[in-house]
Protein backbone atom coordinates (compact mmCIF):
# COMPACT_ATOMS: atom_id res chain seq x y z
CA UNK A 1 0.00 0.00 0.00
CA UNK A 2 1.97 3.30 -1.49
CA UNK A 3 1.13 6.29 0.83
CA UNK A 4 -2.03 7.82 -1.27
CA UNK A 5 -2.53 10.74 1.44
CA UNK A 6 0.78 12.44 0.08
CA UNK A 7 -0.81 16.17 -0.52
CA UNK A 8 -1.05 16.21 3.44
CA UNK A 9 2.30 17.75 5.11
CA UNK A 10 3.52 15.93 8.21
CA UNK A 11 6.02 17.73 9.87
CA UNK A 12 6.27 14.90 12.37
CA UNK A 13 10.02 15.75 14.04
CA UNK A 14 8.35 19.36 14.53
CA UNK A 15 6.23 17.34 17.62
CA UNK A 16 7.99 17.85 21.12
CA UNK A 17 7.41 15.68 23.82
CA UNK A 18 6.78 11.34 23.05
CA UNK A 19 6.09 9.76 19.55
CA UNK A 20 2.36 10.51 18.76
CA UNK A 21 2.31 8.78 15.14
CA UNK A 22 3.51 5.45 13.43
CA UNK A 23 6.83 6.52 11.92
CA UNK A 24 8.20 5.49 8.04
CA UNK A 25 9.78 2.41 9.44
CA UNK A 26 6.52 1.09 11.37
CA UNK A 27 4.08 1.59 8.65
CA UNK A 28 6.58 0.09 5.99
CA UNK A 29 6.50 -3.00 8.67
CA UNK A 30 2.57 -2.87 8.73
CA UNK A 31 1.96 -2.39 5.08
CA UNK A 32 4.88 -5.02 4.09
CA UNK A 33 4.81 -7.24 7.08
CA UNK A 34 8.20 -9.93 6.80
CA UNK A 35 7.97 -13.06 7.52
CA UNK A 36 4.27 -13.42 7.78
CA UNK A 37 3.23 -17.01 7.55
CA UNK A 38 3.33 -20.45 8.95
CA UNK A 39 5.65 -23.32 9.29
CA UNK A 40 4.33 -26.74 8.47
CA UNK A 41 4.60 -29.05 11.68
CA UNK A 42 7.55 -31.16 10.34
CA UNK A 43 9.66 -28.12 9.75
CA UNK A 44 8.90 -26.29 13.19
CA UNK A 45 11.45 -26.97 15.82
CA UNK A 46 9.57 -24.44 18.36
CA UNK A 47 6.34 -22.87 18.63
CA UNK A 48 4.62 -20.15 20.32
CA UNK A 49 1.41 -18.90 20.86
CA UNK A 50 0.78 -15.42 23.79
CA UNK A 51 -2.04 -12.96 23.84
CA UNK A 52 -1.43 -9.13 24.94
CA UNK A 53 -4.39 -8.85 28.24
CA UNK A 54 -3.75 -4.98 28.27
CA UNK A 55 -5.49 -5.07 24.48
CA UNK A 56 -6.63 -8.00 23.30
CA UNK A 57 -3.81 -8.44 20.73
CA UNK A 58 -2.46 -12.42 19.95
CA UNK A 59 0.87 -13.77 17.85
CA UNK A 60 1.68 -17.27 17.15
CA UNK A 61 5.51 -17.79 16.04
CA UNK A 62 7.00 -20.64 14.31
CA UNK A 63 10.88 -21.22 14.14
CA UNK A 64 13.11 -23.51 12.27
CA UNK A 65 16.61 -24.08 14.24
CA UNK A 66 19.34 -25.48 12.16
CA UNK A 67 23.36 -25.24 13.61
CA UNK A 68 21.76 -23.78 16.77
CA UNK A 69 20.89 -21.09 14.31
CA UNK A 70 17.13 -19.46 13.63
CA UNK A 71 16.79 -20.64 10.12
CA UNK A 72 13.08 -19.88 9.51
CA UNK A 73 10.66 -17.64 11.82
CA UNK A 74 6.83 -16.64 10.50
CA UNK A 75 4.47 -15.41 12.00
CA UNK A 76 0.41 -14.12 12.77
CA UNK A 77 -0.72 -11.35 14.43
CA UNK A 78 -4.16 -10.14 15.43
CA UNK A 79 -3.97 -6.46 16.52
CA UNK A 80 -3.46 -3.16 15.78
CA UNK A 81 -0.67 -2.02 13.43
CA UNK A 82 1.68 -1.51 16.21
CA UNK A 83 1.13 -4.96 16.97
CA UNK A 84 1.92 -5.96 13.24
CA UNK A 85 4.76 -3.99 12.94
CA UNK A 86 6.71 -4.67 16.29
CA UNK A 87 5.82 -8.71 15.30
CA UNK A 88 7.52 -8.24 12.09
CA UNK A 89 10.55 -6.41 13.35
CA UNK A 90 10.98 -8.89 15.76
CA UNK A 91 11.08 -11.52 13.50
CA UNK A 92 13.59 -9.55 11.07
CA UNK A 93 15.66 -9.40 13.69
CA UNK A 94 15.58 -12.92 15.16
CA UNK A 95 16.52 -14.39 11.82
CA UNK A 96 19.14 -15.83 11.71
CA UNK A 97 20.34 -15.44 14.60
CA UNK A 98 21.55 -18.13 17.15
CA UNK A 99 19.12 -19.06 19.78
CA UNK A 100 21.66 -17.35 22.93
CA UNK A 101 21.49 -14.18 20.85
CA UNK A 102 17.83 -14.41 19.99
CA UNK A 103 16.87 -15.00 23.31
CA UNK A 104 18.56 -11.89 24.19
CA UNK A 105 15.96 -9.50 21.92
CA UNK A 106 14.46 -7.41 24.06
CA UNK A 107 10.91 -4.70 23.60
CA UNK A 108 13.65 -2.26 23.58
CA UNK A 109 15.46 -3.35 20.66
CA UNK A 110 12.36 -3.70 18.66
CA UNK A 111 11.32 -0.50 19.55
CA UNK A 112 14.84 0.93 18.73
CA UNK A 113 14.74 -0.97 15.32
CA UNK A 114 11.53 0.63 14.10
CA UNK A 115 12.89 4.21 15.07
CA UNK A 116 10.58 4.73 17.67
CA UNK A 117 6.91 3.88 18.35
CA UNK A 118 3.79 5.82 19.68
CA UNK A 119 4.15 5.64 23.43
CA UNK A 120 0.73 4.23 23.89
CA UNK A 121 1.89 1.23 21.85
CA UNK A 122 4.76 0.47 23.36
CA UNK A 123 3.53 -2.47 25.13
CA UNK A 124 2.63 -4.05 21.51
CA UNK A 125 6.15 -4.90 21.28
CA UNK A 126 6.75 -7.21 24.45
CA UNK A 127 3.70 -9.07 22.36
CA UNK A 128 6.47 -10.43 19.86
CA UNK A 129 9.49 -10.71 22.57
CA UNK A 130 7.17 -13.31 24.65
CA UNK A 131 6.58 -15.09 21.26
CA UNK A 132 9.49 -15.48 20.48
CA UNK A 133 10.56 -16.32 24.25
CA UNK A 134 7.84 -19.26 24.24
CA UNK A 135 8.93 -20.27 20.66
CA UNK A 136 12.63 -21.05 22.49
CA UNK A 137 10.96 -22.69 25.30
CA UNK A 138 9.49 -24.97 23.01
CA UNK A 139 11.82 -25.79 21.09
CA UNK A 140 14.04 -26.59 24.16
CA UNK A 141 11.63 -28.87 25.28
CA UNK A 142 11.39 -30.48 22.14
CA UNK A 143 15.28 -30.64 22.15
CA UNK A 144 15.18 -32.95 25.66
CA UNK A 145 16.23 -36.64 24.56
CA UNK A 146 16.73 -36.02 20.75
CA UNK A 147 19.74 -35.53 18.92
CA UNK A 148 20.01 -31.78 17.68
CA UNK A 149 19.51 -32.00 13.37
CA UNK B 1 -8.50 12.22 0.25
CA UNK B 2 -11.95 10.95 0.33
CA UNK B 3 -12.69 11.63 4.25
CA UNK B 4 -15.82 9.57 5.70
CA UNK B 5 -15.15 10.47 9.65
CA UNK B 6 -18.08 13.43 9.43
CA UNK B 7 -19.15 12.50 13.34
CA UNK B 8 -15.78 13.42 14.00
CA UNK B 9 -15.87 16.79 12.59
CA UNK B 10 -16.77 18.45 9.37
CA UNK B 11 -15.12 20.68 6.73
CA UNK B 12 -16.37 25.19 7.66
CA UNK B 13 -18.51 25.62 5.45
CA UNK B 14 -17.30 28.80 2.78
CA UNK B 15 -20.04 30.67 3.53
CA UNK B 16 -19.89 30.48 7.15
CA UNK B 17 -16.70 31.62 7.30
CA UNK B 18 -17.44 34.64 5.40
CA UNK B 19 -20.01 35.03 7.85
CA UNK B 20 -17.30 34.51 10.29
CA UNK B 21 -14.55 37.15 8.73
CA UNK B 22 -15.64 40.72 9.70
CA UNK B 23 -15.72 39.58 13.39
CA UNK B 24 -12.36 38.19 13.42
CA UNK B 25 -11.04 41.31 11.57
CA UNK B 26 -12.84 45.00 11.63
CA UNK B 27 -15.91 43.83 14.60
CA UNK B 28 -13.56 42.52 17.12
CA UNK B 29 -15.05 44.46 19.74
CA UNK B 30 -16.11 42.79 23.07
CA UNK B 31 -20.07 41.97 23.75
CA UNK B 32 -19.72 43.21 27.20
CA UNK B 33 -18.14 46.63 26.25
CA UNK B 34 -20.03 49.97 26.84
CA UNK B 35 -19.49 51.65 23.87
CA UNK B 36 -21.16 51.25 20.31
CA UNK B 37 -18.05 49.33 18.68
CA UNK B 38 -18.97 46.46 21.31
CA UNK B 39 -22.46 46.76 20.81
CA UNK B 40 -21.83 45.87 17.35
CA UNK B 41 -20.24 42.43 18.71
CA UNK B 42 -23.35 42.29 20.82
CA UNK B 43 -25.45 42.53 18.84
CA UNK B 44 -24.19 40.00 15.95
CA UNK B 45 -23.98 37.32 18.73
CA UNK B 46 -27.55 38.17 19.50
CA UNK B 47 -28.60 37.28 16.10
CA UNK B 48 -26.90 34.86 16.22
CA UNK B 49 -28.25 33.23 19.14
CA UNK B 50 -31.83 34.58 18.10
CA UNK B 51 -31.29 32.64 14.48
CA UNK B 52 -30.51 29.08 16.20
CA UNK B 53 -33.18 29.11 18.09
CA UNK B 54 -35.25 29.61 15.30
CA UNK B 55 -34.19 26.52 14.09
CA UNK B 56 -33.90 24.76 17.25
CA UNK B 57 -37.49 25.47 18.24
CA UNK B 58 -36.87 27.38 21.77
CA UNK B 59 -36.44 31.32 22.58
CA UNK B 60 -33.11 32.61 21.97
CA UNK B 61 -33.02 32.86 26.27
CA UNK B 62 -33.11 29.23 26.21
CA UNK B 63 -29.29 29.12 24.69
CA UNK B 64 -26.46 29.28 26.25
CA UNK B 65 -22.95 29.22 24.27
CA UNK B 66 -20.02 27.60 25.38
CA UNK B 67 -16.79 26.01 23.98
CA UNK B 68 -17.80 22.29 22.92
CA UNK B 69 -20.15 19.88 22.76
CA UNK B 70 -17.89 18.62 25.88
CA UNK B 71 -18.55 22.02 28.01
CA UNK B 72 -22.43 21.45 27.09
CA UNK B 73 -22.61 17.77 28.44
CA UNK B 74 -20.45 18.71 31.52
CA UNK B 75 -22.45 21.84 31.88
CA UNK B 76 -25.81 20.38 31.67
CA UNK B 77 -24.87 17.05 33.63
CA UNK B 78 -22.69 18.54 36.83
CA UNK B 79 -25.23 22.14 36.36
CA UNK B 80 -28.05 20.26 36.80
CA UNK B 81 -26.88 17.63 39.07
CA UNK B 82 -25.73 20.27 41.50
CA UNK B 83 -28.76 21.97 41.15
CA UNK B 84 -31.09 19.23 42.03
CA UNK B 85 -28.54 17.95 45.25
CA UNK B 86 -31.23 19.11 48.06
CA UNK B 87 -34.12 16.54 46.09
CA UNK B 88 -31.77 13.67 45.50
CA UNK B 89 -28.59 12.28 45.03
CA UNK B 90 -29.47 9.45 41.85
CA UNK B 91 -28.57 9.96 38.21
CA UNK B 92 -29.37 7.90 35.18
CA UNK B 93 -27.51 7.65 31.87
CA UNK B 94 -26.94 4.74 29.79
CA UNK B 95 -23.82 2.76 29.09
CA UNK B 96 -23.63 3.72 25.72
CA UNK B 97 -23.01 7.98 26.11
CA UNK B 98 -20.20 9.63 24.77
CA UNK B 99 -17.10 9.98 27.15
CA UNK B 100 -18.10 13.50 28.25
CA UNK B 101 -21.15 12.63 30.21
CA UNK B 102 -20.09 9.08 31.15
CA UNK B 103 -16.61 10.47 32.88
CA UNK B 104 -18.64 13.76 34.10
CA UNK B 105 -21.49 10.84 35.50
CA UNK B 106 -18.40 9.04 37.17
CA UNK B 107 -16.62 12.27 38.67
CA UNK B 108 -20.10 13.20 40.21
CA UNK B 109 -19.79 9.47 41.40
CA UNK B 110 -16.88 10.53 43.65
CA UNK B 111 -19.24 13.46 44.80
CA UNK B 112 -21.48 11.43 46.62
CA UNK B 113 -24.24 11.09 43.89
CA UNK B 114 -25.09 7.48 42.51
CA UNK B 115 -25.43 6.55 38.82
CA UNK B 116 -27.22 3.86 37.27
CA UNK B 117 -25.88 3.47 33.27
CA UNK B 118 -29.14 1.68 31.64
CA UNK B 119 -28.20 -1.12 29.61
CA UNK B 120 -28.74 -1.09 25.24
CA UNK B 121 -30.82 -3.26 23.54
CA UNK B 122 -28.01 -5.82 21.27
CA UNK B 123 -29.11 -3.75 18.65
CA UNK B 124 -28.02 -0.43 20.32
CA UNK B 125 -31.11 1.04 21.60
CA UNK B 126 -31.32 1.89 25.42
CA UNK B 127 -33.80 -0.26 27.38
CA UNK B 128 -36.67 1.34 28.07
CA UNK B 129 -37.94 -0.94 30.65
CA UNK B 130 -34.85 -1.40 32.53
CA UNK B 131 -34.56 2.74 32.83
CA UNK B 132 -38.08 3.04 33.82
CA UNK B 133 -37.54 0.51 36.72
CA UNK B 134 -34.09 2.25 38.25
CA UNK B 135 -36.32 5.67 38.74
CA UNK B 136 -36.38 6.14 42.19
CA UNK B 137 -37.37 8.67 44.54
CA UNK B 138 -33.49 10.15 44.58
CA UNK B 139 -33.66 10.37 40.80
CA UNK B 140 -33.37 13.89 40.13
CA UNK B 141 -31.27 14.09 36.19
CA UNK B 142 -32.01 11.40 33.24
CA UNK B 143 -29.11 11.95 30.63
CA UNK B 144 -29.75 9.80 27.22
CA UNK B 145 -27.87 11.27 24.06
CA UNK B 146 -30.32 11.39 21.23
CA UNK B 147 -27.90 9.85 18.27
CA UNK B 148 -25.12 7.86 19.23
CA UNK B 149 -21.90 8.43 17.97
CA UNK B 150 -20.30 5.16 16.97
CA UNK B 151 -23.42 3.56 15.59
CA UNK B 152 -25.93 6.45 14.60
CA UNK B 153 -28.67 4.45 16.67
CA UNK B 154 -31.36 7.20 16.80
CA UNK B 155 -32.59 6.80 21.37
CA UNK B 156 -36.40 6.74 21.97
CA UNK B 157 -36.14 10.12 23.45
CA UNK B 158 -39.42 11.30 23.47
CA UNK B 159 -40.59 8.21 25.45
CA UNK B 160 -37.83 8.72 27.45
CA UNK B 161 -39.05 12.42 27.98
CA UNK B 162 -42.53 11.29 28.98
CA UNK B 163 -41.38 9.03 31.74
CA UNK B 164 -39.03 12.09 33.28
CA UNK B 165 -41.78 14.68 32.80
CA UNK B 166 -44.37 12.37 34.85
CA UNK B 167 -41.53 11.97 37.57
CA UNK B 168 -40.62 15.49 37.70
CA UNK B 169 -37.29 14.36 36.49
CA UNK B 170 -34.93 16.72 34.41
CA UNK B 171 -33.83 15.02 31.24
CA UNK B 172 -30.53 15.68 29.01
CA UNK B 173 -30.23 14.43 25.82
CA UNK B 174 -26.59 15.02 23.64
CA UNK B 175 -27.68 15.75 20.62
CA UNK B 176 -24.13 16.43 19.11
CA UNK B 177 -24.96 13.85 16.58
CA UNK B 178 -29.03 14.76 15.12
CA UNK B 179 -28.51 18.66 15.21
CA UNK B 180 -28.34 19.54 11.34
CA UNK B 181 -28.57 15.71 10.72
CA UNK B 182 -32.11 15.96 11.25
CA UNK B 183 -35.07 17.90 9.72
CA UNK B 184 -36.22 18.09 13.70
CA UNK B 185 -36.30 21.36 15.77
CA UNK B 186 -34.64 19.84 18.59
CA UNK B 187 -36.36 21.10 21.51
CA UNK B 188 -39.28 19.05 20.17
CA UNK B 189 -37.47 16.25 21.97
CA UNK B 190 -38.95 17.39 24.85
CA UNK B 191 -35.55 17.27 26.66
CA UNK B 192 -34.97 19.89 29.34
CA UNK B 193 -31.50 20.04 28.65
CA UNK B 194 -30.05 19.59 24.53
CA UNK B 195 -25.90 19.82 24.01
CA UNK B 196 -25.28 20.36 19.86
CA UNK B 197 -22.37 21.76 18.42
CA UNK B 198 -20.99 23.76 15.69
CA UNK B 199 -18.38 21.72 14.31
CA UNK B 200 -20.40 18.79 13.28
CA UNK B 201 -23.00 20.76 11.03
CA UNK B 202 -19.92 22.46 9.06
CA UNK B 203 -19.89 25.32 11.45
CA UNK B 204 -16.30 26.19 13.36
CA UNK B 205 -14.74 24.29 15.97
CA UNK B 206 -14.91 25.84 19.48
CA UNK B 207 -17.95 26.76 19.68
CA UNK B 208 -21.30 25.11 20.86
CA UNK B 209 -24.59 25.74 22.83
CA UNK B 210 -26.40 23.97 25.50
CA UNK B 211 -30.26 24.73 25.15
CA UNK B 212 -31.60 25.32 28.69
CA UNK B 213 -35.63 24.78 28.82
CA UNK B 214 -36.76 28.53 30.39
CA UNK B 215 -37.33 27.87 34.18
CA UNK B 216 -35.18 24.64 34.48
CA UNK B 217 -32.60 25.05 37.49
CA UNK B 218 -29.08 25.25 36.81
CA UNK B 219 -25.90 25.67 38.53
CA UNK B 220 -22.48 27.22 36.29
CA UNK B 221 -19.64 25.44 36.10
CA UNK B 222 -17.06 28.25 34.74
CA UNK B 223 -17.76 31.45 37.02
CA UNK B 224 -16.39 34.90 36.33
CA UNK B 225 -18.16 37.89 34.65
CA UNK B 226 -22.07 37.99 33.27
CA UNK B 227 -21.94 36.77 30.13
CA UNK B 228 -24.77 34.11 29.35
CA UNK B 229 -26.40 35.14 31.27
CA UNK B 230 -24.22 34.54 34.26
CA UNK B 231 -24.49 30.78 33.22
CA UNK B 232 -21.17 30.66 31.54
CA UNK B 233 -19.05 32.93 32.34
CA UNK B 234 -16.31 34.35 29.81
CA UNK B 235 -15.59 36.30 27.06
CA UNK B 236 -18.34 35.31 24.19
CA UNK B 237 -16.50 34.03 20.91
CA UNK B 238 -18.53 36.49 18.58
CA UNK B 239 -17.14 35.36 14.95
CA UNK B 240 -17.86 31.67 16.26
CA UNK B 241 -21.37 32.56 17.17
CA UNK B 242 -22.36 34.11 13.78
CA UNK B 243 -20.47 31.12 11.78
CA UNK B 244 -22.89 28.71 13.96
CA UNK B 245 -25.54 30.43 13.09
CA UNK B 246 -25.22 30.28 9.66
CA UNK B 247 -24.06 27.07 9.79
CA UNK B 248 -27.08 25.94 11.54
CA UNK B 249 -29.43 27.60 8.95
CA UNK B 250 -27.48 25.37 6.15
CA UNK B 251 -27.62 22.27 7.61
CA UNK B 252 -31.33 22.61 8.98
CA UNK B 253 -32.28 24.54 5.34
CA UNK B 254 -30.56 21.12 3.79
CA UNK B 255 -31.41 18.50 6.51
CA UNK B 256 -34.20 16.65 4.49
CA UNK B 257 -32.96 16.22 1.20
CA UNK B 258 -29.06 16.03 2.24
CA UNK B 259 -30.54 13.42 4.94
CA UNK B 260 -32.49 10.98 2.16
CA UNK B 261 -29.39 11.33 -0.26
CA UNK B 262 -26.91 9.95 2.51
CA UNK B 263 -29.11 7.54 3.25
CA UNK B 264 -29.35 5.66 -0.04
CA UNK B 265 -25.29 6.08 -0.43
CA UNK B 266 -25.55 4.87 3.52
CA UNK B 267 -27.29 1.71 2.73
CA UNK B 268 -25.55 1.16 -0.65
CA UNK B 269 -22.44 1.26 1.08
CA UNK B 270 -23.47 -1.36 3.61
CA UNK B 271 -25.27 -4.22 0.96
CA UNK B 272 -21.56 -3.16 -1.24
CA UNK B 273 -19.47 -4.35 2.01
CA UNK B 274 -21.68 -7.45 2.74
CA UNK B 275 -21.40 -8.39 -0.19
CA UNK B 276 -17.94 -8.02 -1.27
CA UNK B 277 -16.30 -8.85 2.15
CA UNK B 278 -17.04 -12.19 4.10
CA UNK B 279 -17.17 -12.23 7.96
CA UNK B 280 -18.64 -8.78 8.12
CA UNK B 281 -21.95 -7.75 9.94
CA UNK B 282 -23.37 -4.08 10.46
CA UNK B 283 -24.21 -2.68 13.86
CA UNK B 284 -27.54 -1.48 14.85
CA UNK B 285 -29.22 -2.09 11.62
CA UNK B 286 -32.48 -2.88 12.50
CA UNK B 287 -32.36 0.31 14.23
CA UNK B 288 -33.14 3.23 12.99
CA UNK B 289 -30.27 5.44 12.33
CA UNK B 290 -29.45 8.79 11.80
CA UNK B 291 -28.65 8.41 7.98
CA UNK B 292 -24.92 9.53 7.48
CA UNK B 293 -23.04 6.65 10.05
CA UNK B 294 -22.13 2.62 9.04
CA UNK B 295 -20.64 0.83 12.08
CA UNK B 296 -19.38 -2.42 10.52
CA UNK B 297 -17.76 -5.06 12.41
CA UNK B 298 -15.04 -7.68 10.67
CA UNK B 299 -14.07 -10.74 11.94
CA UNK B 300 -10.68 -11.86 12.74
CA UNK B 301 -8.58 -8.26 12.26
CA UNK B 302 -8.52 -4.34 14.28
CA UNK B 303 -10.55 -1.81 13.70
CA UNK B 304 -7.27 0.37 13.88
CA UNK B 305 -5.52 -1.89 11.16
CA UNK B 306 -8.39 -1.41 9.19
CA UNK B 307 -7.86 2.72 9.20
CA UNK B 308 -4.27 2.67 8.64
CA UNK B 309 -4.42 0.23 5.75
CA UNK B 310 -7.18 2.81 4.50
CA UNK B 311 -5.49 5.88 5.75
CA UNK B 312 -2.70 4.57 3.30
CA UNK B 313 -4.89 4.17 0.35
CA UNK B 314 -6.50 8.10 0.89
CA UNK B 315 -9.23 7.09 2.81
CA UNK B 316 -10.14 8.75 6.53
CA UNK B 317 -12.29 6.72 8.83
CA UNK B 318 -12.44 5.63 12.13
CA UNK B 319 -13.08 3.19 14.86
CA UNK B 320 -14.20 3.83 18.23
CA UNK B 321 -12.05 0.80 19.56
CA UNK B 322 -8.70 2.06 20.72
CA UNK B 323 -5.39 -0.57 21.66
CA UNK B 324 -3.44 1.81 23.84
CA UNK B 325 -2.22 1.25 27.59
CA UNK B 326 -4.83 2.27 30.22
CA UNK B 327 -7.58 1.80 27.51
CA UNK B 328 -7.67 -1.68 27.37
CA UNK B 329 -11.41 -2.10 26.27
CA UNK B 330 -12.63 -2.30 22.74
CA UNK B 331 -15.56 0.18 22.15
CA UNK B 332 -17.80 0.73 25.33
CA UNK B 333 -20.29 1.18 22.60
CA UNK B 334 -20.55 -2.34 21.34
CA UNK B 335 -19.75 -3.77 24.00
CA UNK B 336 -23.23 -2.82 26.28
CA UNK B 337 -24.96 -4.20 22.62
CA UNK B 338 -23.45 -7.26 23.56
CA UNK B 339 -20.80 -7.89 20.99
CA UNK B 340 -17.94 -9.96 22.12
CA UNK B 341 -14.55 -7.75 22.68
CA UNK B 342 -12.92 -9.12 20.16
CA UNK B 343 -15.56 -8.73 17.47
CA UNK B 344 -15.84 -5.14 19.07
CA UNK B 345 -11.77 -4.70 18.47
CA UNK B 346 -12.53 -5.17 14.75
CA UNK B 347 -15.11 -2.37 14.31
CA UNK B 348 -15.25 0.41 11.90
CA UNK B 349 -17.00 3.49 11.84
CA UNK B 350 -17.95 5.10 8.34
CA UNK B 351 -19.67 8.50 8.46
CA UNK B 352 -21.04 10.14 4.99
CA UNK B 353 -21.16 14.14 4.44
CA UNK B 354 -21.90 16.73 2.17
CA UNK B 355 -18.52 16.31 0.15
CA UNK B 356 -19.78 12.26 -0.14
CA UNK B 357 -20.25 11.38 -3.88
CA UNK B 358 -21.57 7.24 -5.36
CA UNK B 359 -17.55 7.19 -6.72
CA UNK B 360 -16.38 7.33 -3.04
CA UNK B 361 -18.70 4.78 -1.95
CA UNK B 362 -16.82 2.05 -4.70
CA UNK B 363 -13.55 3.26 -4.03
CA UNK B 364 -14.11 2.50 0.05
CA UNK B 365 -16.00 -0.89 -0.48
CA UNK B 366 -12.54 -1.57 -2.43
CA UNK B 367 -10.09 -0.18 -0.47
CA UNK B 368 -12.02 -2.38 2.55
CA UNK B 369 -11.83 -5.13 0.56
CA UNK B 370 -8.42 -5.48 -0.12
CA UNK B 371 -7.61 -4.20 3.30
CA UNK B 372 -9.75 -6.29 5.68
CA UNK B 373 -8.10 -9.12 2.67
CA UNK B 374 -4.77 -8.67 3.94
CA UNK B 375 -5.31 -8.25 7.10
CA UNK B 376 -6.65 -11.86 7.16
CA UNK B 377 -3.79 -13.04 5.35
CA UNK B 378 -1.74 -11.95 8.81
CA UNK B 379 -4.44 -12.31 11.59
CA UNK B 380 -3.64 -15.54 13.71
CA UNK B 381 -7.62 -16.02 14.03
CA UNK B 382 -9.26 -17.74 11.79
CA UNK B 383 -8.40 -19.56 9.03
CA UNK B 384 -5.43 -22.09 9.26
CA UNK B 385 -3.07 -20.90 12.00
CA UNK B 386 -2.11 -24.02 13.99
CA UNK B 387 -2.57 -23.23 17.74
CA UNK B 388 -1.38 -26.89 19.01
Amino acid sequence: MANANNDIDLDLDFLPGPVLFYNEIVIDHFSNPRNVGELADEETDGFGLVGDPMCGDQMKLWIAVRNNHIARIAFKSFGCPGAIATSSMLTALAEGKSVEDARLITDDDVVTALGGIPENKRHCSLLGVRALQAALEDWERRQQGKEPR
Amino acid sequence: MIYLDHNATTPLDSRALEAMLPYLTERWGNPSSPYRFGSQARIALEQSRKRIAGHIGCAPAELVFCASGTEADNLAVRGAAYARRAQGNHIITTAIEHHAVLNTCKALEKEGFRVTYAPVTPEGTVDLAALAANIGEQTILISVMHANNETGVLQPLEEIAALAKHHGILLHTDAVQTAGKLPLPLAATGADFISFSAHKLYGPKGIAALYVRRGTPLVSIITGGAQERGIRAGTENVAGSVGFAEAVALAYDSAESEGQRLRLLRDQFEQQVLAAVPGTRINGARSPRVPNTSNITFESIDGESVVLGLDLQGICASTGSACSTGDPEPSHVLLAMGINPRAAQGSLRISLGRSTQAADISAAVEALRSTVHKLRTISSIGGTGSAR
